[in-house]
């Protein structure tokens, strides 16, 4: 406080002082009759100051556009990359090659095999009713289509087709898609959009992923198949987040992991769902005509409510033994994608002999239940058979029927177990006659799953093609494996 | 190229903004959800039919009883001529060499194989259709996928990734777009068919390098198609290669719709154009079009199909393309080859040429704004006015004749058009009726934007336009 009231005196005897000094009738000159004061004299300076820096060209470092012989010159320098990266030494180019119909038993290269290579979950493949039903299809409407849905290219049996699958599952409508994989990465762009959050499995397979990637939404995944984590992430993501009520959420799950032969837990899903309040979309495409007393799905194999499930979708490439896929759900989820979403809309639909092929399928598993018991059957007995193969294990669930086998330990490099894998599928076709595939991995797909062998096992499959695949499977996996246990 | 008359423009925009206005009106009383799916127009689209979609179909009659908003059903059907389909060469109905042969194959390895293709997906018969497919476009080596949509989503990415430059055509497919989104590259758009501009993109793309870094390009694809679907005109070709080569471009040809129409043995625009198709880095094309089935292909050097066998997920992932359907291909390529000892094939082609030609002719004569190149199967005719899409398509039901009608968002707003897609299985006396049933459909709504032709110098030419 003694420290303020010196500098507020001396200030204010300076401000006394300089205004007087402006306020003096300095040059007691009258111009136009205006007395110039002092401050007039000041401001006029600075004017005359202002206007002379306007008048001063402004500096600015020149903004020189590249002439046309620079662009010429980048031009001829840029040299891009080759279109493709030269293939790897040694890589395995060839696949096998069938000859005849991907049935429990099939020509490979001219030998007959025993074939566990093809997703024929019911046995369908070889069904008489079913060729018949496509042979009058491909008389009456010939093969294609010619024409997306909303150009003619509607005929009668895609409309009984999608009937028939909603009457099928209990729910009030479903839509038809023409390729198996197209249906799941147009249906996820179709409802989620930017802003919007998605809870994902860490194992989903390639289609969902490129589903999810097209959406633009902010995608979160959690480990494979890993209830805690599931609800640790929910928790995360709402907790706290009031911005997170007013957006939508979507959790994304398969029904049967292709990647690993797991299966989703959908009671817990359900419950997890309710509480955080999010909407579930589940693909279905493996276990459909596979899971539940009467082959209508993990709904139906964890008792619950059709209605529960928001959006399911799956490709009928593997259990109804036809091309395409569908999605299902309440009357709003169907309608919306006839007109959003761009697989249905800007591809012409599925061609008219496998929807009527698809009907049949449907009708043959109403009409035969037991055909589900027979793969289960088969599924155990392949279980007990092959739980003591010397360097594999089987890490799917006992009652899914893609056997996932994955090596006990691996080599620590992943070329390395390939190239192990590869050569025991190798062997076993080679010497004992038996088909049967690794998993493959595109550069592009960034799920981190071990890779492993995938059988697939039929309801066609007899008892004695089994113990064939086990008795080869345990002699070449224990001489090739040698090395490393 | 679109001349849209000013008072033409003038009464669409006022038309848009008087259903506009009227919406909201609607608004205040209901719940109405979106305006340009407006769903009172709902029966133009969709229509089922009950037969092949042949040059003559079943079109199944539909009511409602809520104005509308859903629609029924009927068992009655109304025998129509298809101007709608994709059915370029006419193998969409039963075909006397190819049914036979689908048929049999149908019954050798049934109706799908289950599996993705590098696992048990591949039999014979693909085998054969990728090689007679590179043999019949002219590249060393092709690759199957079961769905054209998928073709272009999942293959683009394989080929390009972040750091790359994708230019692409103003007015391409979704799919193109999808498969360029989804590859990470980053997508510059160049105006439609003008090589001119796209060379412009190209010198500024070049000199500038990637955005923000300004490093080099790891590589620029530029993806045409030889078709446009909705403007029924060809793709400038030589000029645009031309100008890829100088600047050290790819190019990415998609011949959904030419190829199998056009040319005067089938092969596409290139052949078309003269151009050699060791000049398009990569060609694409479907089989729903000409072919009569499902599927596309993609044909390029051996080394870009291996290095695709091995990392494109359509391949890896996908179940394989249906057998029956993959015999359809095969059996019809040999039909237009001539290969299966007749000239239908020949035969198509030519007939293809002549009624395209014949009938974009006489609608020009008519008087209706009619797009598209010659030789192009492909004509749309302009109808620019919202009320004048309904109208036009169903006047023409009643008279029978389906025709397709495309609005927003297909194409641009104020160009509302209805497509023609002409068949070899037209004969000239259908024609001569569509012709009929068109021009008196066009008076009724008043799409005759320019002045007819008068008669006189129509007869000199076409002596059976009674």
């Amino acid at each position: 406080m003694d420290m303020a009231l010196p500098v507020v005196n001396a200030t204010a005897a300076v401000l006394a002082r300089v205004s007087a000094a402006f306020n003096a009738p300095l040059a007691r000159a009258v111009v136009f009759g205006v007395h110039i004061d002092g401050h007039l004299v000041v401001e006029g300076l600075l004017i005359a100051v202002i206007v002379f820096q306007l008048t001063r060209k402004s500096y600015k470092p020149p903004k020189k556009p590249l002439s046309e012989k620079e662009i010429d010159e980048l031009c001829d320098e840029w040299e891009p990359e080759p279109l493709c990266p030269p293939i790897k030494e040694g890589a395995r180019i060839d696949t096998p090659m069938l000859e005849s119909a991907a049935g429990p038993h099939t020509i490979v290269d001219g030998k007959e095999v025993v074939n566990f290579a093809s997703a024929n979950y019911l046995g369908l493949i070889g069904n008489e009713k079913i060729i018949d039903s496509c042979v009058g299809s491909l008389e009456k409407y010939g093969v294609g289509s010619c024409g997306p849905r909303g150009f003619y290219g509607t005929i009668d049996v895609h409309l009984d087709c999608e009937a028939k699958i909603a009457n099928f599952l209990g729910t009030p409508d479903s839509i038809l898609y023409s390729y198996g994989i197209s249906t799941i990465f147009s249906v996820i762009p179709a409802f989620c959009k930017k802003g919007d959050i998605i809870v994902a499995d860490e194992g989903v397979h390639w289609a969902v992923q490129n589903g999810l990637h097209l959406s633009r939404s902010t995608v979160v995944y959690f480990k494979h198949n890993d209830m805690a984590s599931l609800a640790s992430t929910l928790e995360k993501l709402t907790r706290g987040n009031k911005r997170a009520e007013k957006i939508r959420r979507y959790i994304v799950v398969e029904s049967i992991y292709q990647n690993s032969g797991q299966i989703a837990p959908l009671d817990e899903i359900v419950k997890l769902k309710e509480k955080y309040r999010f909407r579930v979309i589940l693909e279905e495409s493996h276990s459909f005509g596979v899971l539940g007393k009467s082959g209508r799905g993990l709904a139906e194999h964890y008792g619950v409510p059709i209605e529960k499930i928001d959006i399911i979708t799956a490709g009928m490439g593997n259990a109804l033994a036809t091309d395409g896929g569908f999605c299902t759900g309440s009357v709003r989820v169907v309608d919306h994608q006839r007109l959003s979403s761009s697989g249905y809309v800007f591809s012409a639909s599925l061609p008219p002999y496998l929807a009527s092929a698809a009907v049949s399928a449907v009708n043959y598993l109403e009409e035969n239940p037991s055909v589900l018991a027979s793969l289960r059957s088969n599924i155990a007995l392949l279980h007990q058979e092959l739980s003591d193969t010397p360097g594999l294990e089987i890490s799917s669930h006992v009652l899914s029927p893609i056997v996932f086998l994955k090596l006990k330990k691996s080599t620590g490099s992943p070329a390395t177990d390939l190239d192990l894998l590869e050569t025991i599928a190798e062997r076993v076709l080679k010497e004992d006659s038996v088909f049967i595939v690794t998993s493959k991995k595109s550069n592009l797909d960034r799920c981190k799953l071990p890779i492993g062998i995938r059988l697939f096992v039929s309801a066609g499959h007899t008892e004695s093609d089994i113990s064939t695949l086990s008795s080869s499977l345990k002699r070449v996996s224990a001489s090739v494996l040698s090395d490393y246990f | 190229m679109v001349r849209l008359p000013y008072t033409t423009a003038l009464t669409t925009l006022f038309s848009y903004g008087l259903l506009f206005a009227f919406g909201q009106l609607r608004d205040f009383f209901r719940k109405f959800i979106d305006l340009f799916k407006a769903k009172n127009v709902k029966d133009c689209f969709g229509r089922p039919i009950a037969s092949a979609p042949d040059s003559w179909f079943d079109v199944v009659e539909r009511t409602s009883n809520d104005n509308n908003k859903t629609l029924q059903r009927t068992s009655n059907t109304s025998r129509c001529l298809n101007l709608g389909s994709y059915n370029y060469l006419g193998f969409a109905a039963a075909d006397e060499y190819c049914t036979p042969r689908v048929i049999e194959s149908l019954k050798k390895y049934s109706a799908s194989t289950c599996s993705v293709r590098v696992d048990g997906g591949t039999t014979k018969l693909h085998a054969e259709l990728e090689d007679l497919a590179a043999r019949f476009v002219g590249k060393p080596a092709a690759i199957l996928f079961g769905m054209g949509y998928v073709t272009n989503s999942a293959i683009i990415p394989c080929l390009i990734g972040k750091g790359g430059l994708i230019i692409s055509d103003s007015l391409n497919h979704n799919s193109i777009v999808n498969g360029a989104r989804g590859s990470g590259a980053t997508v510059r758009v160049f105006q439609h068919n003008s090589p001119a501009h796209l060379e412009e993109v190209l010198r500024e793309q070049i000199a500038g390098g990637q955005p923000r870094t300004h490093r080099p390009w790891k590589k620029i694809i530029v993806i045409v198609e030889g078709i446009y679907s909705m403007e029924g005109e060809l793709c400038k070709l030589p000029e645009i290669i031309a100008v890829c080569k100088k600047y050290k471009a790819y190019t990415y040809l998609d011949e959904a719709h030419s190829i199998g129409a056009v040319g005067q043995s089938g092969r596409g625009v290139c052949e078309l154009l003269g151009v050699d198709p060791a000049d398009v880095d990569i060609m694409m094309g479907t089989f729903t079009k000409s072919f009569g089935s499902c599927g596309g292909y993609i044909a390029a050097s051996k080394e870009i199909i291996q290095h695709l066998k091995h990392s494109c997920p359509a391949h890896l992932y996908a179940t394989s393309m249906s057998p029956p359907a993959v015999q359809q291909v095969i059996s019809a390529i040999k039909v237009i080859l001539g290969e299966d000892g007749s000239n239908r094939g020949a035969q198509k082609l030519a007939r293809i040429r002549e009624n395209s030609n014949f009938f974009r002719s006489e609608l020009k004569k008519m008087g209706f704004e009619v797009l598209g190149d010659n030789d192009s199967p492909v004509m749309p005719i302009m109808l620019y006015n919202p009320a004048k899409i309904p109208a036009f398509s169903r006047e023409c039901l009643r008279q029978k004749v389906a025709v397709v009608t495309v609005a927003f968002p297909a194409t641009p707003l104020l160009l509302a058009r209805a497509r023609i897609c002409i068949s070899a299985s037209h004969s000239r006396e259908d024609l001569v009726k569509a012709l009929d049933v068109i021009s008196r459909v066009g008076d009724l709504v008043g799409i005759k934007y320019f002045p007819a032709e008068p008669p006189k110098i129509a007869e000199a030419g076409h002596d059976k336009l009674e």
